[in-house]
């Protein structure tokens, strides 16, 4: 029998904004223990929540583009449960009335044609604190609490269970990843827990409406990872059900190391969160009016730039495709293009050049000494005549090593191309006469020759000689010869 | 006159004149808890600080710079946070936490140079009608030590009856300061939900607690009130809105007002003397040219049912911070983490704590919400509609306070569902978000106080206070 998956998507995006949800402590990573906190995070007696409305304004950019519906009223709820990382012994949360629903998200499948997968809600929560256990200076029977991350504004984004592929999945949290990076309200990274992806899977004899029994899938630290643990959960499940078995629905954390998804140590009672509504906050209120803000402030987004470069800038898809990816690649680009008439000749050196420094040297775009006013220069110079496209490349590699201008680089290292005929007349004589043979062989019609001459006339002006003026120069002469 | 009888409305003129000085004030309040300890009214005294602060204000006094409330001697229920002292809430899971900062309330009321002398006993996690949840135990009524002050905050108003200290805080979330005021004969004020912040009161029910004075005279409410009110910050639920000059409606007729007698608040489990008290009081205010119109608020039968669901279900969650885990108490020898909360919690919490948890846990459980918590909700706003049509025909309701006067200790401490009608009258202005107040109108034949309730539109304590201050002038010939 042919299963086909069913996979649904929640995804936590932890917010950059500067201060935690309810209270004014800085959310900075990477802070020594416990010392991001207050009375309020660390849920001490007697103190209230007051929400950051900064979350809310993130919460209205997201919700904008994923093309949700903003709930003009939304409420918190208290999800409780026991933890020692969890403060007050409930997380404040959303559950009835999100802050925003049916929002949609366009994903692409190599091979494939792009397609909508639907989202239930994206909604505000807190985020909790970390147990240590495992780490050197832990004890065995102990586990310490960091309460820093306690208060981490989060959105978490649930998606409807439209996924019939791990690749899909993947795809889908590429484009979110690349949404949340362009809007400025998330890192993204999900190797360090910023960007968080839980999966529900379950499979279902190809044809047949109902859904089996899902599975849960956490700890799933990458991309990558979550389409691993996506590929051995479906195989596991189809397997268990071929041989006549069936799934239980339980939790699964994903093991990088090993390859392997197993069972959390399971509970015997399911989970009762006991929602209910907060009593310590007023509802979110959203007007028209600060929706319309936020939208004002928000940046150009992945697909209509991309659909941009190639109208404006005539560049072709896949130019405009690999340019769009990174928000800071794409600002580099314009940047740089904005001076230089040959939009595709920018196009070329930031997706050859520029792209190949940022991964040899691990760099952000920010820290590139070579800024995008430095390479239209060294554009520009190319379209002038004033250096070859190979001395540009050398150029280029100088001015991102030094950060030095490249008109500086160029005077100071002579790379000025020789364009001037009578400059390069000697050259040329010389090197007709130190090749009879050639020249011989040109005049009895070998026209390839003259590639061979050209490179003679180039080594021995080590490069800076325009090839054009060679060209036009080498014929002219040759031509002489002949007549 | 002893000193310690007067109230601060009048303490404060003989403190403007140097007739008195705050640190002999302090000193003749800290010798009075001395001989009142076994009422049992304070969990912790501050001597030392509070000798400091009357210096400090002595000084101001004398320079002419001194607060509003300049040497008001003023005690805090232990459960409003007051910066670097123990904040137990009355129990043993919280007997050893110091709160690291002040309430809002506190912030402003040292602002206005009150001098605080300690914190106040009361019943557990303000849950019980009688004050004998307190793993400090019992309070006693200064009246008569056979019987309870009421609760939850019974050592504000036994300090304050028994002239331990001259004003007190509590905090009222079915009735917390009115029935204690009533059995102590002290005025007592929860005012309109969101008035005064909520931040740094240890909460039990969200969404019904409020802070509030506990006085020897209208007076003094009406001054608290005005320096307590207004909009924070820190609480999203308080209100911004106008905060009134409540001293004004002092020494007011209540000529054309018109008076409410729920009908409902005079049935079955009434006491006669209470009832008589009541009636009497109605009288007063007709013969001084009020005009009294009986109302019906239709839905009261269910007032206690819906709030031991609403504020139960609340607590539950309000409470799961106290696990053991962070501070507060912790068992020793834990074994593992389910160890350390069962535990912690069952030997942390008493018995009525632990009743009213587990209450609420069952309200919020899956299968269970839609019955209790949802549909006790949908009665809170039926009730709220039945204040909102009364106040169409009049300004203000008087009521019964309680059902009875001051009851023996031990008397109702095995049967909770008696001990919860203690109530009654009180928890729909809680779950209304309403103003009201219990002013000492009249005694029984055991010469019990008896207090009379006043409740207000919202924001409108101003009313309740003209009457409230009315009464309290032609009550003592009355009783």
């Amino acid at each position: 029998m042919k299963y086909e998956p069913v996979i649904g998507l929640e995804v936590h995006i932890q917010l950059l904004t500067e201060s935690k949800i309810f209270c004014s402590c800085s959310t900075k990573f990477g802070a020594e223990q416990n010392t991001h906190v207050c009375p309020i995070c660390l849920g001490l007696p007697g103190v209230l929540p007051v929400l950051n409305e900064k979350v809310v304004e993130y919460a209205i950019k997201l919700a904008l583009a994923t093309n949700s519906r903003i709930n003009k009223r939304s409420i918190f709820a208290r999800k409780n449960y026991f933890y020692p990382d969890l403060p007050k012994g409930y997380q404040i949360s959303q559950f009835e009335e999100p802050f925003c629903e049916f929002g949609r998200i366009s994903i692409k499948v190599d091979g494939e044609k792009s397609r909508e997968i639907s989202l239930t809600r994206i909604h505000l929560e807190e985020d909790a604190g970390k147990s240590v256990h495992a780490e050197s200076f832990v004890s065995k029977d102990e586990t310490l609490v960091d309460v820093n991350r306690c208060g981490t504004p989060l959105l978490e984004i649930v998606s409807e269970p439209d996924f019939r592929t791990p690749k899909e999945a993947a795809a889908y949290l590429t484009r979110l990843r690349q949404i949340v990076r362009y809007l400025g309200v998330c890192d993204g990274n999900m190797e360090e827990g910023s960007m968080r992806c839980d999966a529900n899977i379950s499979v279902r004899p190809q044809g047949q409406e109902k859904l089996g029994v899902k599975t849960e899938l956490k700890n799933m630290n990458s991309i990558s990872s979550v389409e691993k643990a996506l590929d051995f959960e479906i195989e596991r499940q189809i397997s268990v059900l071929s041989e006549g078995g069936s799934i239980s629905q339980e939790t699964l954390l994903w093991d990088a190391n090993r390859n392997v998804a197993e069972p959390m140590r399971s509970k015997e009672y399911s989970d009762d969160y006991r929602y209910f509504p907060e009593p310590d906050l007023v509802p979110v209120e959203v007007n028209e009016d600060w929706i319309d803000r936020v939208s004002q402030s928000m940046p150009e987004l992945p697909l209509a730039k991309k659909q941009r470069f190639v109208q404006e800038f005539a560049l072709p898809e896949y130019d405009a495709q690999v340019l769009s990816e990174d928000r800071a690649i794409a600002d580099y680009f314009e940047t740089a293009a904005q001076k230089v008439a040959d939009k595709k000749a920018v196009s070329n050196m930031v997706m050859g050049e520029v792209l190949r420094v940022i991964k040899e040297q691990q760099l952000h775009v920010k820290d590139l000494k070579i800024t995008p006013e430095y390479l239209s220069e060294i554009i520009n110079m190319i379209d002038e005549g004033a250096i070859s496209r190979n001395i540009a490349k050398k150029v280029f590699n100088r001015v991102a090593e030094t950060g030095t201008a490249p008109r500086v680089i160029v005077q100071q290292e002579g790379l000025l191309q020789i364009s001037d005929t009578s400059a390069l007349e000697a050259t040329l004589d010389q090197v007709l006469q130190e090749n009879p043979n050639e020249v011989q062989a040109f005049l009895n019609g070998k026209e390839k020759v003259i590639g061979f001459l050209m490179g003679q006339v180039m080594r021995a002006t080590s490069g800076k000689a325009n090839p054009r003026s060679v060209n036009a120069l080498l014929r002219k002469k040759l031509a002489d010869l002949k007549s | 006159m002893d000193l310690v009888e007067l109230d601060f409305f009048t303490t404060r003129e003989k403190l403007a004149t140097r007739e008195i000085n705050c640190k002999e004030l302090f000193e003749t309040y800290l010798q009075r808890i001395d001989k009142g300890a076994h009422l049992n009214a304070f969990i912790s005294v501050f001597p030392e600080n509070g000798r400091k602060r009357a210096d400090e204000i002595d000084r101001k006094l004398a320079s002419g710079k001194a607060g509003k409330l300049a040497g008001m001697i003023l005690g805090v229920k232990d459960l409003i946070s007051v910066r670097d002292e123990l904040t137990t809430c009355g129990s043993k899971i919280l007997s050893n936490f110091v709160s690291p900062y002040d309430a809002t309330v506190i912030r402003k009321l040292n602002a206005e140079d009150v001098i605080i002398i300690g914190k106040m006993n009361m019943d557990e996690f303000a849950m019980g009608s009688s004050n004998e949840n307190s793993f400090f135990g019992a309070v006693k009524n200064p009246l008569d030590v056979d019987r309870v002050p009421g609760g939850s905050s019974g050592g504000s108003a036994a300090a304050v009856a028994g002239n331990l200290c001259m004003t007190a805080l509590g905090s009222d979330t079915g009735g917390s300061i009115r029935q204690p005021a009533s059995f102590c004969g002290v005025v007592g004020l929860k005012p309109t939900y969101g008035r005064i912040s909520r931040f740094g009161l240890v909460a039990y029910a969200s969404s019904l607690d409020q802070i509030g004075p506990v006085t020897k005279s209208v007076a003094d409410t009406a001054l608290l009130l005005e320096v307590m009110s207004g909009g924070d910050k820190l609480d999203s639920t308080s209100a911004h809105v106008a905060v009134q000059k409540f001293t004004a409606a002092l020494g007011q007729d209540v000529k054309g007002l018109k008076i409410g007698l729920p009908k409902e608040y005079f049935s079955e489990g009434l006491d006669r003397q209470v009832a008589d008290a009541v009636s009497l009081s109605a009288d007063i205010l007709k013969s001084a040219g009020a005009e009294i119109i009986e109302v019906s608020l239709p839905h009261t039968e269910y007032a206690i049912a819906t709030y031991y669901i609403l504020a139960t279900a609340e607590a539950s969650s309000n409470l799961a911070r106290y696990d053991g885990a962070r501070y507060g108490y912790r068992v020793p020898d834990v074994v593992d983490l389910e160890d350390m909360y069962v535990r912690s919690r069952t030997e942390g919490f008493g018995a009525e704590v632990q009743r009213r948890i587990m209450l609420g846990t069952y309200v919020l459980s899956a299968g269970y919400y839609e019955a209790y918590y949802r549909k006790a909700q949908k009665v809170r706003t039926l009730i709220k509609h039945d204040f909102e049509r009364a106040f169409q025909t009049v300004d203000c309701l008087l009521t019964p306070t309680a059902p009875t006067t001051a009851f023996k200790i031990g008397e109702k401490i095995d049967d909770p569902l008696t001990m919860y009608l203690s109530d009654v009258y009180t928890v729909s202005v809680n779950l209304a978000g309403l103003p009201g107040i219990s002013v000492p109108f009249a005694q029984d034949g055991a010469g019990l106080p008896i207090g009379v309730q006043l409740i207000g539109k919202a924001f409108d304590e101003e009313t309740i206070i003209r009457v409230a201050d009315f009464l309290e002038r032609n009550a003592d010939s009355n009783s």
